[in-house]
């Protein structure tokens, strides 16, 4: 089954809820390197989108994506308002009037919305930033799609691609955001902002398994 | 944690509503989207000069908006980049027809908010120029890092820049003047304890009671060096050296030394650091003829200091001696 309009509300609301659960969590991997606003500031552009849930409701998946965008970009902040909100704007073009997404369909969304980041942010792989998430991610899912993969295997594959690079991110020094100040001193820490990512991309592959 | 505030999401919009009713005479508070801008915005033929950053740093930028300085300035929550939107909204109401600078501080997020708003268009043909400020020593300058940090001269360039928009000079100038004092400036700070972000609730980084963070932020981000607890006077040295080393500052140059407060450190120990900046200026060659004593770029309650100099000819002192009125910097008016 393909991933409809409605499945793409819940997976947002999803985000919402982990994303809140995960506050103090996303605070605390900010405060050793960043300054300790990542937590706080997704949880607020989250709670903004569930505002708008009444005029997105009854959209196609472009709208809902671009006003999840234009909510994250207004009340977001920092660096994390401009990422996802581009993210989420890269990914409303390529569902434009779409009332429904097929997994490769997805593959070419995600494609996309990093290829935005990427743009916006300038990070490179192993920059310690939500790239290195992102970027093998993106990769797993293309590649499982292409082997022919089931939807909900392929979500895995790609949740799990994107733990293991926020994972990967641990050692890594940083030379992209607020953590590269600190130089080597940023080693040894997992990043805040690939967390957020792999907590978005898990929550699709949990949302999304029986769509 | 122990602070004086309600709850940690309405901090910043309670601020506001107290700094309208303090400085009602000079500035206007708008809300969603926040901002505050001079009382008599816009000014018609006068370039707009803005700028915009994480609350927490106060009275940086809001406490500097008034005449001669800021005609806007776009507060985020604490320690986080405002937003695009209040960008826009706060360059169309400062707009006299002149154009508008924007002065940005040098964070991923400043940067990227201010550019997300120059590309969401609807600034509606109004000519914008904004200045990256990145004056902060202690950071490696690299093409594969975020930069350095825009921290102390910030405030210079904002009353600078305010000055020379006061004297009806065209956007070109005041954008020049701008980046001549951001590439004639730099700093450096340090830290005695961590500051306590509202929403976090305790320190960003333990310190022990015996050490100190050296080439510190404005955002409780820690330093590159931790070590023992120095002198006052060794402080100064290891801030003021490298400082005049990068410009580098030279035999016979004057300069505007400015010793700023984190936000929980005295100023009589803010005096005791400048006693001995001025000595070391001094023994460099380098003429102090210009000076700034106090808290005017925070981070919290954080303890510590920072040292900025600026290297300043007979235009920039003019204009740092032009009248200023703003809350939190204000003479000849």
């Amino acid at each position: 089954m393909p991933i409809s309009r409605n499945d793409v509300l819940a997976w947002l609301k999803a985000v919402a809820q982990v994303l809140a659960e995960n506050r103090e969590y996303l605070v605390q991997l900010d405060s050793a390197i960043g300054d300790a606003d990542h937590g706080a500031n997704m949880d607020r552009g989250f709670q903004s989108i569930m505002g708008k849930m009444d005029e997105i409701n009854d959209k196609d998946i472009g709208t809902i994506f671009k006003t999840a965008a234009m909510t994250l970009i207004s009340t977001v902040g920092g660096a994390s308002g401009p990422l996802y909100g581009t993210f989420f704007l890269q990914a409303g073009t390529k569902t434009a009037g779409k009332m429904e997404l097929t997994i490769q369909e997805w593959a070419v969304v995600l494609e996309a919305a990093l290829a935005g980041i990427v743009m916006r942010g300038k990070a490179e792989l192993n920059d310690k930033t939500m790239v290195d998430a992102l970027t093998p991610a993106v990769e797993a899912l293309k590649k499982a799609v292409g082997d022919g993969k089931f939807q909900s295997e392929a979500l895995a594959i790609c949740a799990e691609a994107a733990r293991q690079g926020m994972e990967a991110t641990i050692p890594l020094v940083a030379r992209k955001g607020r953590a590269s100040y600190l130089g080597e001193r940023s080693a040894g820490h997992q990043d805040p902002g690939a967390t957020s990512s792999y907590l978005m991309l898990k929550t699709a592959a949990e949302i999304w398994k029986n769509a | 944690m122990k602070k004086l505030i309600n709850r940690p999401e309405d901090v910043v919009v309670e601020e506001l509503q107290g700094i309208a009713y303090a400085h009602g005479d000079l500035v206007k508070v708008h809300y969603n989207p926040n901002f505050i801008v001079r009382a008599d915005a816009p000014i018609k033929g006068k370039v707009g000069v803005i700028s915009g950053g994480g609350s927490g740093h106060e009275p940086m930028h809001g406490g500097f908006v008034g005449m001669g300085m800021l005609d806007a300035a776009c507060p985020g929550a604490v320690f986080t980049s405002p937003t695009p939107d209040q960008m826009l909204e706060a360059t169309k109401a400062v707009s006299g027809g002149a154009g508008v600078l924007h002065i940005v501080k040098n964070y991923t997020g400043d940067v990227m908010n201010f550019e997300m708003a120059a590309d969401l268009g609807g600034s509606e043909g109004i000519e914008v120029e904004a200045v990256v400020t990145n004056d902060d020593v202690a950071v490696q300058d690299s093409l594969y890092t975020a930069g350095r940090r825009g921290v102390g001269i910030t405030v210079l360039a904002e009353k600078i820049s305010g000055a020379a928009a006061e004297q009806m000079r065209s956007l070109k100038e005041v954008a020049d003047i701008c980046r001549k004092v951001n590439a004639q400036g730099r700093s450096m700070g340090m830290a005695l304890t961590s500051c306590i972000v509202p929403h976090a609730g305790k320190p960003t980084f333990d310190l022990p009671e015996d050490e100190m963070e050296i080439g510190i932020g404005i955002h409780g981000e820690p330093g590159r060096t931790r070590m023992k607890l120095k002198s006052a006077d060794e402080i100064t040295e290891m801030l003021m050296e490298p400082v005049i080393d990068d410009l580098p500052f030279k035999s016979g140059d004057n300069a505007l030394l400015f010793v700023n407060g984190m936000g929980g450190t005295p100023l009589i120990e803010l005096y005791v650091i400048y006693r001995k900046a001025y000595q070391i200026a001094e023994k460099h060659g380098l003429k102090v003829v210009r000076n700034l004593v106090g808290s005017y770029i925070t981070s919290l309650e954080m303890a510590g200091t920072s040292i900025t100099m600026l290297k300043v000819d007979d235009d920039l002192v003019k204009l740092w001696d032009a009248p200023v009125k703003t809350p939190g910097l204000r003479w000849g008016a």
